[in-house]
């Protein structure tokens, strides 16, 4: 993308975002019909799933290292977060885990 | 009219309240600056999201977007599905926004889940004017994120670009939300959902234009099992006892 094209993709991402906070004021005053309420239940898991893959999208399986830095990574953030349960500490630990794979062992 | 004192009493009654989130925003938000400027985005990107955007998971996904190809219809989908839930926020907000006047706009357009669990569960006493206290907590709390994303962005713009995997911030950030979200949910059933329906719309149409047909999947699953997974969240998941989920 040219630099005219990120602004403008940020300023649609902002507009979705202003849509979903302010569409209750103007649509949904009285209630929202059971259907949405029900997606917005059901949906939040789905959606940081989807996001979970969308992070690994192009790490390559069948070749390299078989995606051996991204499995230990994730790992390593997952279970530090089930010892913590601190956000930003298992960010951390993730990311300078991953970090020192990717420079010092798997080169 | 305003009188002398009420905006000191509301910011003094806010800022204990914001003071742990925004530790949290400016050290997540640098994270988040640092993450786009590892991307090769110049550093003023993290700003310019913080105050368009206003929401770190979508900022995150936005960031990995804006250097492939030119695609808002994705970002723009992609970036409702994420936000989805600030739909529910506003349906509790609804009463306590009330009469608020020209702080109403500010104070949805500013509504991150943090922002939104202080200003819905907060007790305010009456002495105290709810619309500052309530303004200040957003804009406590958006400061905040704005000035970590910039730092970060400057941070980040000084980093040798062939230091790798920054980039994982983004995928630890995604596992430690489903983490939470897992450990929270009465049925695991929509997060396997998620991951099973995005790999295979990610292994039929590949990395550059899956996700589209993973929302729509998804989509179809959650409704099509509606009659099972209903009655499982019961009212357990009635807005405004939605505390779960980061603005991150």
């Amino acid at each position: 993308m040219t630099v005219i094209q990120q602004i403008i993709t940020v300023l649609v991402a902002g507009a979705a975002t202003v849509l979903t906070r302010f569409l209750p004021f103007a649509a949904f005053r009285h209630g929202a019909p059971r259907y949405i309420r029900y997606l917005g239940d059901v949906l939040p898991g789905a959606v940081f799933g989807l996001l979970v893959v969308y992070c690994v999208k192009d790490v390559d399986v069948m070749g390299g290292y078989h995606g051996a830095p991204e499995a230990i990574g994730i790992l390593i953030t997952a279970l530090s977060y089930l010892w913590r349960r601190d956000m930003l500490t298992s960010i951390l630990a993730g990311t300078l885990s991953y970090m020192v794979l990717v420079n010092l062992v798997f080169v | 009219m305003t009188r002398p004192g009420t905006k000191t009493a509301a910011f003094k009654q806010a800022l204990p309240l914001c003071v742990p989130i925004m530790a949290g925003f400016v050290f997540l938000g640098i994270t988040c600056g640092v993450y786009s400027s590892s991307l090769g985005l110049p550093w003023w990107m993290p700003t310019l999201m913080s105050i368009a955007i206003f929401g770190g998971s979508a900022e995150f996904v936005v960031a990995s977007m804006l250097p492939g190809a030119f695609d808002p219809l994705t970002a723009f989908l992609v970036v409702l599905v994420v936000q989805a839930r600030h739909l529910f926020y506003g349906l509790s907000m609804l009463e306590p926004f009330r009469g608020m006047g020209k702080k109403k706009p500010y104070l949805i357009y500013a509504m991150c889940d943090e922002s939104f669990s202080i200003n819905y569960s907060a007790h305010v006493p009456a002495s105290i004017d709810r619309g500052w206290f309530m303004t200040f907590v957003s804009l406590l709390n958006q400061g905040s994120w704005v000035v970590g994303c910039t730092l970060g962005g400057i941070f980040g713009s000084m980093i040798p670009l062939h230091v790798q995997g920054i980039s994982f911030a983004m995928t630890a950030l995604f596992v430690v939300i489903f983490m939470d979200q897992w450990l929270s949910e009465p049925s695991h059933a929509s997060s396997l959902t998620g991951l099973a329906a995005t790999a295979l719309a990610l292994m039929v149409f590949g990395p550059d234009s899956f996700l589209i047909p993973a929302m729509v999947l998804i989509l179809v699953v959650v409704t099509a099992a509606r009659a099972k997974l209903e009655p499982v969240y019961g009212d357990a998941g009635e807005a405004g006892d939605d505390s779960e989920g980061e603005c991150a």
